[in-house]
């Protein structure tokens, strides 16, 4: 295929070829190789990625920068932020029983929850997050000038200079304070690596969170098997992540050598991108790969990607997802679109799929 | 049945702590692979071939018993 500079490139579309991809020692995920597959304004023109931003550079460096917050990551300590989870979506949804019988979902809940909790987790102030989100959401944007990122990045940029020294004045108890306190990292680290937390936390899991509840009130079948056995929410919500695959545009990554992979000759600086939801599709892999099926245990999905860089959140946005949806669906049990499915506006010119708006209603 | 883990190639996402944490944990310090039992029953097979095809660095690796 050809991206949209005219540079030639390559899309996978096979699960097992997108994970020996992900983890080939031939391809980096270094920012300035990389070129966008769909067309945009916003291009990185070999820029290398700022410092911190281990999310675009390669290892060492990557993983010398992720190993000082995988520990704030793992399976055990994101089961331990549930009942500050569960406080925030209970909070949201109070706010959402006021606003109705009839409200926008993702204004009042699911745009909401993830980003209230990476602030608390990081220690940035409640009054600054709908600025923040602004901004990520501007930078998500496909359609997006040059002109406008700019202004998104000065606006979370100026955030962080003012935020980020405060901080390392005054270190709190929390993510960012023991980072400070580790000593491992200098300012302008810390400002990379709050704006990737920032980042990789805002955009993904809300869309996430509103696009499960919209295919569960699409496939009420399955929703209403949820409802009997509450014991396949862990199942459900992988098999969402999978069949929903929210980050559409996949992952890329470009040949640091001539390499022959797949049984083609890549050249060196070339990119591939994986399509990410035909992966997560492939017949070869999945039984009904089409089927939402709230009951499957082949999961193995790759929403969260593979390989060094698979996401670093995503027991975070696991515990979130559950939390959520079990919430929701239990003080709203009546909770239901008041527009056909086909009629929810959607963000299809953003790096992260999702309604624009939910438009619902329930019983009071 | 024989499990190895190996921490220098670890990259913490967990997945083998999701999948089967009364054998697998991860470190507080920094998230790495913490094996809890090395040898496990042959029934848990199954599970630990999810986890190594799961697992995005190929830091788990099973070794079965000859003629098992």
């Amino acid at each position: 295929m050809s991206y949209p500079d005219g540079s030639p490139g390559w899309l996978i579309t096979r699960h097992a070829e997108a994970k020996e991809l992900l983890t080939h020692k031939s391809f980096s995920a270094r920012q300035e190789g990389i070129i966008s597959p769909v067309p945009t304004e916003l291009q990185y023109d070999g820029r290398a990625a700022d410092p911190g931003a281990f999310a675009k550079t390669d290892d060492p460096i990557h993983s010398q920068y992720r190993k000082l917050v995988t520990g704030f990551f793992t399976v055990r300590r994101t089961r331990q932020l549930a009942p500050m989870i569960e406080r925030i979506v209970h909070e949201q949804l109070d706010d959402l029983e006021k606003a109705g019988p009839g409200a926008d979902l993702v204004e009042v809940f699911t745009e909401s929850v993830p980003s209230r909790v990476m602030c608390e987790m990081i220690g940035v102030p409640e009054s600054e997050r709908k600025t923040l989100q602004r901004h990520v959401e501007t930078l998500g944007r496909l359609s997006c000038t040059v002109p406008e990122a700019l202004a998104a990045v000065s606006g979370m940029s100026g955030f962080l200079s003012r935020f980020v020294p405060a901080r390392m004045d005054d270190p709190r108890d929390d993510l960012l304070g023991d980072l400070i306190r580790g000593g491992q990292l200098n300012e302008q680290e810390l400002m990379g690596m709050a704006a990737t937390l920032i980042t990789g936390a805002f955009d993904t899991t809300g869309n996430m969170l509103a696009m499960g509840v919209f295919t569960l009130l699409e496939h009420p079948d399955q929703l209403a098997r949820l409802r009997e056995d509450p014991e396949l929410m862990a199942g459900a919500v992988e098999e969402l992540l999978r069949f929903l695959t929210i980050s559409h545009l996949g992952a890329s990554r470009w040949a640091l050598e001539d390499v022959e992979f797949a049984g083609q000759a890549i050249k060196k600086g070339e990119v591939v991108t994986v399509a990410l939801p035909a992966v997560n599709r492939d017949p070869e892999r999945y039984n009904n790969p089409d089927q939402l099926d709230i009951g499957r245990t082949d999961h193995g999905h790759l929403a969260l990607g593979h390989g060094v860089h698979q996401c670093l959140g995503q027991h975070l946005a696991r515990t979130i997802l559950r939390v959520g949806y079990e919430a929701l669906f239990d003080r709203f049990p009546t909770l239901r679109l008041t527009v056909p499915g086909d009629e929810v506006p959607m963000r299809d010119d953003f790096v992260h799929y999702g309604p624009r708006s939910l438009p619902v209603t329930w019983d009071d | 049945m024989r499990i190895t883990a190996d921490r220098e190639v670890c990259c913490a996402a967990g997945q083998c702590a999701l999948i089967a944490p009364d054998l697998f944990d991860q470190s507080d310090e920094d998230g790495s692979v913490v094996l809890l039992e090395a040898q496990p029953d042959a029934g848990r097979l199954d599970t630990l071939r999810e986890v190594v095809s799961r697992c995005p660095t190929g830091a788990i690796r099973i070794e079965e018993d000859p003629g098992a």
